[in-house]
């Protein structure tokens, strides 16, 4: 191996050990806490999903957060008819990724803002469909899904839960379940990413017309990587559902859609190295601009702000800054090998 | 047949702000390449400031004109300051970009003006009563929004189509580098889009707020769906495409909230999903739009 | 007398690959000045430095001003008209209306213009509606051209007119360049591939290899020169 591919292997290791050692140590810390903990968890695992399709293929979405609706609902509507929550998480990404796959095909037909503009009215209209009464048995309409006190559920929502032995509270236990999953399900996409079809995902996003050229079938990997994108959301959506122990139209809004794409972008589209930071930032930045002032409306006028500083300042996301960053340092690597 | 054509009617009027705003969004995207999210905040925002200069006691007319003038220089100054650098990067930094003016200026207008209740004197811009045309009942209101709007409209169409501004301004949309090599000033040009997509925004939130009363901070939301609808079915690149399709969109949503009833689909519930819908199949069929230019890739 | 534009040691750049590296060239008032080279060699660059299109240091004058990194339409309303690679046409809009933005700068005389313009190119008034991209490549490349001529330039730069287009069509727009320059004094700068029709249109010719001048002189001179044809100009 290069010179430079053994460092960037250590510097990976080294980050994903960081990373670890931060999720076990964080819910100790006041600041952050197990539910803020595993709410960043769940952006984390949307935002990598959505990192697939628009970073790595080039198709933008705003529909990220109607997938986690997806993912959610299932997740809801299943515990409510006497499944383990466990087991509803791999259905609800199932069920998000067919949900996915199938607005991957019509995607195909449409580029760029175009898509983003359809993507973002699913992402819109997702609560009122939620809500809309024809579909009430499925969603119950209006009226939030209780989970809270099911025996289906982890602790019942809120007692102790004991696992392998240890007992702990039950946010403390989503926490867990959430970061679990959030770190194995990172691990799966960078493994596909950095091979053949990370490659194919590229191609595409970079020349359209050259991959075709060179035998990528270019309808099957934008509609796979839509279902991929879907089904992490959904596995995302889900775990939410979970850790409030209820599921309601107002907790998918359009916003929503628009944090995960904000997360992926400050992350870094097209690569993983900063969607750790990139959940963080979506998940703290408000946090913290109500602790600057908590008058009506500024902490939002921060977040846009801050939103707008770093679009014209870090075009790149973080990952791009982190790239520039370590050049002088790459470039001696690479050249000296 | 005569409340289908007052809800023609009313329909028609709803649908000309969200063809302002589609204008709006059109003239932006033409001439700067981004699509621009926070042009419904932006409406909001210098509605409020118009409802500002009201109370402190200019005439309604004279902060109407005010309004538009202030809302043009702010969007000349925005598009210089803020968007210029993202103009000719990825697609995608545009959309943060305005993604963050849409929740900036959301803010703003919450700190500034709080969520008192307020409104407009009564019948400005104008009178609520209606005219009884053979039994249909037009309401004042409603044609006097069509009539300004087809105007506005009539007197943009003028702009870009007959003025030495308009070829300028359509030329450097079209080809900026090409435009400088003839001497337009390229960088004003793209500004003057936005300021004149501010102005008709400004123009869309006023009439937003005379249809819907008491002056509401998200009133411009569902506006903003409406009008991507309509910009996107009747193509980006199109501005009469923009125009008929806020119309339609308006018409047709004012006549399933009407029949709904009929068709026990319990639709007026979910306009924002049919109007998805519409989008949907109006692109699978023509991926550019109703008014798009078709791209042909030979590969 | 001191010639009309004048390039002093000019470096370009696109971001961080500097494409010129110190090239020296000169038109006077009324002349044909071609400038010769195989791709890549910069030809296209030594335009754009004129027009404020790259990244520049060095010293281009026009007129005696010091036009050096200014903006492209202030060197186009210091009257130079740059016909770029690609004919820089507007394709959607029609032949008139691509005239008129020829004549952006021109506070009145618009109607002056276009006669003389039309003169020259007599079908562009009969086909004035016509949408520019549905032109032939000839009658593109005789609409840029018109078009700069609509801004009564003192100096014309074409950037490869010939460039795809037939022999008997090239044949065509060299002549009426030529009789552009004789008749009226314009001077011309023109970028071009095909050296020996260059060489045949214009007094003096510049030949730039790898972004420098690494030849100039009378163009009869070079043409006849058997060496020079063979090692540079490919003929």
């Amino acid at each position: 191996m290069s010179r430079l591919a053994v460092a960037r292997t250590v510097a990976a290791v080294l980050a994903f050990a960081a990373s670890v050692a931060f999720i076990l140590v964080a819910p100790h810390w006041d600041k952050v806490g197990d539910i803020k903990g595993a709410q960043m968890g769940t952006y984390f695992i949307a935002i990598v999903g959505l990192n697939i399709v628009t970073g790595y293929t080039g198709q933008i979405s705003l529909a990220q957060g109607a997938f986690m609706a997806v993912g959610g609902y299932t997740t809801a509507f299943l515990v409510t008819h006497g499944v383990r929550d466990l087991w509803t998480i791999p259905v609800a990404a199932l069920v998000a990724g067919v949900f996915g796959f199938l607005l991957g095909i019509p995607a195909l037909r449409l580029s760029g803002l175009y898509l983003a503009l359809v993507t973002f009215g699913l992402a819109v209209a997702m609560p009122d469909l939620l809500a809309w009464d024809k579909l009430s048995s499925l969603t119950s309409g209006g009226q939030s899904i209780q989970l809270f006190g099911s025996k289906h559920l982890l602790g019942q929502g809120f007692n102790d839960v004991t696992v392998f032995g240890h007992t702990t509270s039950f946010n403390r236990a989503v926490y867990y379940l959430t970061w679990t999953l959030a770190l194995v399900l990172f691990a799966l996409a960078w493994l596909l990413l950095r091979g053949a079809p990370g490659r194919a995902f590229r191609a595409v996003r970079d020349s359209e017309v050259a991959a075709a050229s060179s035998g990528v079938n270019i309808a099957a990997y934008k509609t796979v990587a839509f279902a991929i994108g879907a089904a992490y959301a959904g596995v995302a959506g889900s775990l939410l559902v979970i850790a409030v122990a209820f599921a309601d139209p107002q907790s998918f809004p359009a916003k929503l859609s628009l944090t995960i794409l904000v997360g992926a972008v400050i992350a870094g589209l097209g690569s993983m190295w900063g969607v750790l930071l990139g959940a963080a930032f979506v998940q703290f930045l408000p946090v913290a601009s109500v602790h600057i002032s908590k008058a009506q409306g500024v902490p939002d006028a921060i977040y846009g702000a801050a939103l707008i500083l770093i679009v014209l300042l870090l075009p790149t996301g973080i990952a791009g800054a982190l790239k520039r960053a370590a050049a002088p340092l790459t470039t001696r690597l690479y050249t000296r090998s | 047949m005569t409340e289908f054509l007052q809800q023609v009617v009313a329909g028609l009027a709803s649908g000309s702000i969200y063809a302002l705003l589609a204008l709006g969004i059109v003239i932006i995207y033409r001439s700067t390449g981004v699509v621009n999210f926070a042009q419904g905040e932006m409406a909001t925002f210098t509605t409020f400031i118009a409802w500002t200069l009201v109370d402190h006691g200019v005439g309604y007319w004279g902060a109407f004109g005010l309004t538009i003038l202030i809302a043009f220089v702010g969007g000349i100054a925005l598009e210089r300051i803020a968007v210029r650098p993202v103009e000719g990067k990825p697609v995608i930094n545009g959309v943060i970009l305005t993604i963050g003016l849409f929740i900036l200026l959301g803010g703003l207008s919450n700190w500034i003006w709080k969520a008192e209740v307020r409104s407009f004197p009564p019948s400005r811009p104008f009178p609520t009563s209606a005219w009884d045309l053979g039994g249909v009942a037009v309401s004042k209101q409603d044609a006097g929004i069509l009539a300004v709007t087809l105007v506005l409209m009539a007197l943009l169409w003028g702009l870009f189509r007959y003025t030495k501004l308009g070829l300028a301004l359509r030329a450097s949309a079209l080809n900026p580098v090409a435009s400088r090599l003839v001497g337009i000033r390229v960088g004003w040009m793209l500004g003057l889009g936005w300021g004149l997509a501010a102005a008709i925004g400004a123009v869309a939130g006023l009439f937003t707020a005379a249809a819907n009363p008491p002056l509401d901070p998200n009133m411009m939301r569902p506006v903003l769906i409406y009008a991507f609808a309509a910009a996107v079915v009747g193509g980006l690149e199109s501005p009469v495409g923009a125009v008929v399709g806020g119309l339609v969109i308006g018409v047709v949503l004012n006549l399933i909230s009407t029949y709904d009833t009929h068709l026990h689909l319990d639709l007026d519930r979910v306009r924002l999903p049919v109007a998805l819908a519409l989008i949907l199949i109006v692109l699978l069929a023509r991926p550019t739009g109703l008014f798009g230019k078709q791209v042909v890739r030979r590969v | 007398m001191a010639p009309l534009l004048e390039l002093e040691d000019v470096h370009a750049r696109y971001g961080p690959v500097e494409a010129l590296h110190g090239v020296s060239l000169s038109v006077g008032e009324g002349e044909v000045v071609a400038v010769l080279g195989g791709n890549g060699a910069g030809k296209t660059t030594t335009l754009r430095a004129v027009s404020g299109l790259v990244t520049t240091s060095g010293q281009v004058r026009f007129g005696g001003e010091n036009i050096t990194r200014a903006a492209p339409e202030r060197v186009a309303r210091a009257g130079i008209a740059h016909v770029p690679e690609g004919r820089g046409i507007f394709g959607e809009l029609s032949v008139h209306e691509n005239l008129r933005l020829g004549a952006y700068l021109q506070r009145g005389g618009f109607a002056q213009s276009y006669e003389r313009v039309c003169g020259y190119f007599p079908w562009l008034e009969r086909r004035r509606a016509q949408q520019a991209g549905t032109l032939s490549g000839g009658e593109q490349q005789m609409l840029a051209i018109a078009r700069a001529l609509m801004s009564q330039p003192r100096l014309l730069m074409l950037d490869e007119p010939s460039l795809g287009l037939a022999p008997i069509v090239v044949r065509e727009i060299f002549g009426i360049l030529g009789d552009l320059n004789e008749k009226e004094g314009l001077a011309v700068l023109v970028v071009e591939q095909n050296a020996k029709l260059a060489l045949r249109s214009s007094s003096r010719a510049y030949v730039l290899e790898v972004g420098r001048v690494a030849l100039e002189g009378p163009s009869t001179e070079l043409a006849e020169d058997e060496s020079v044809r063979n090692s540079y100009l490919g003929y």
